[in-house]
């Protein structure tokens, strides 16, 4: 085994030295963004709103993890790219998933409720 | 093209040396992630795809269901006197487990400053409100193990609430609780001083490389951001 590239790694991420100041005020932010999407259902906040702030909130504190404390932001981008975007598959299988537990609600509501017509009424859409 | 190592490798074993040999050799992708860093981000990557696909069997149990689905603001409510809060307890698990983040990050930082006693503390910090959170979440567990929620029912909604559950918060304490038990080992190791010791060890390949305490919080961090999206999606949806 070489230790020729071990140690030049070793230089490159001295470089990962950050100012303690930006922990901290990456922390602050989490601590707020938590304690927003806390407020959320605090405030019974109901529909898109709910939804829409829900999803927002965690994004930005996803990302402020993953850049920040992981250093994410500093590393190069083949190691980015390799870790970020596989997870892009996942999303696909969500959209895919989706649809299909959508017809087993409906399978259920024409095949299992027992009330045909209920079945008929609530094929047209449903949430 | 000249392959400019070509000149100087070294013999190449055989057998199951062979194979530790080749994936440990010179050939870089990742040329500011060293072996262990590279090699915990893909670990992260398969864990990720892991929690995405009970996320999502959660998602499609709760939309295919016809049953309504018990609402998680009144399930994990918590009474503080009169007053019901909803979702306190989560609130705070998710405060202490953003703490510990932030502990977990300055403990980074200092390793890299070789500053030993106060990577030490705050690595056993970071996993005192691990340990903290995996506490809290025995409590959640058992009372709503004590109001009747089972993996096959409970008393407010769709079946498939408690199953998904115990699942997925089972799933991420027990990685939280590995995640403390590693943390020790390491804070322990870093309070001896064996990253400064010069002495090669699997963590540790020259005297000052205080990488594995990032490597460690690599891991730590990935917990909390599963963490996020437990929170938004089981709780707050």
């Amino acid at each position: 085994m070489t230790h020729a590239a071990a140690s030049d790694t070793h230089a490159s991420h001295e470089g990962q030295a950050h100012p303690i100041r930006l922990y901290l005020t990456c922390w602050g932010f989490l601590f707020v963004l938590s304690a927003a999407s806390y407020m959320v259902d605090y405030a019974q906040l109901q529909g898109a709103l709910r939804w829409s702030l829900i999803l927002i909130f965690m994004v930005l504190k996803a990302g402020l993890i993953v850049a920040v404390f992981m250093h994410m932001a500093w590393e190069r981008l083949a190691l980015v790219y390799a870790i970020l975007l596989p997870p892009l598959a996942a999303l696909v299988f969500m959209g895919i998933m989706l649809a299909e537990s959508d017809y087993t609600l409906q399978s259920r509501a024409t095949y299992l409720s027992g009330d045909p017509e209920l079945a008929v009424a609530r094929e047209g859409g449903h949430e | 093209m000249t392959d400019a190592t070509a000149h100087r490798s070294p013999p190449r074993p055989n057998g199951l040396e062979g194979v530790a040999a080749d994936w440990a050799s010179d050939q870089r992708a990742f040329k500011t992630a060293s072996w262990g860093k590279a090699m915990m981000w893909i670990f992260l990557l398969s864990d990720t795809f892991v929690f995405a696909i009970f996320l999502i069997s959660y998602m499609s149990a709760r939309s295919s269901t016809e049953v309504e689905w018990p609402n998680a603001s009144e399930v994990f409510a918590l009474h503080v006197g009169q007053t019901e809060l909803p979702l306190l307890l989560i609130a705070i698990m998710t405060f202490v487990l953003i703490s510990s983040s932030g502990t977990m990050a300055m403990a980074v930082n200092f390793a890299y400053a070789r500053n030993r006693r106060r990577t030490a503390q705050l690595m056993f910090a970071t996993a005192a409100l691990g340990a903290l959170f995996v506490g809290m979440q025995a409590f959640e567990w058992t009372k709503l193990i004590s109001e009747g929620v089972r993996p096959w029912g409970n008393p407010w909604g769709a079946e498939q609430f408690g199953a998904t559950f115990f699942m997925i918060t089972g799933f991420h304490g027990t990685h939280v609780s590995f995640g403390v038990l590693f943390l020790l080992i390491v804070a322990n190791k870093v309070r001896k001083g064996e990253f400064d010791s010069g002495r090669r060890t699997w963590l540790c390949r020259e005297k000052g490389d205080y990488e594995a305490v990032e490597i460690m919080g690599l891991y730590w961090h990935f917990v909390d951001l599963v963490w996020v999206f437990i929170f938004a999606f089981f709780y707050l949806w």
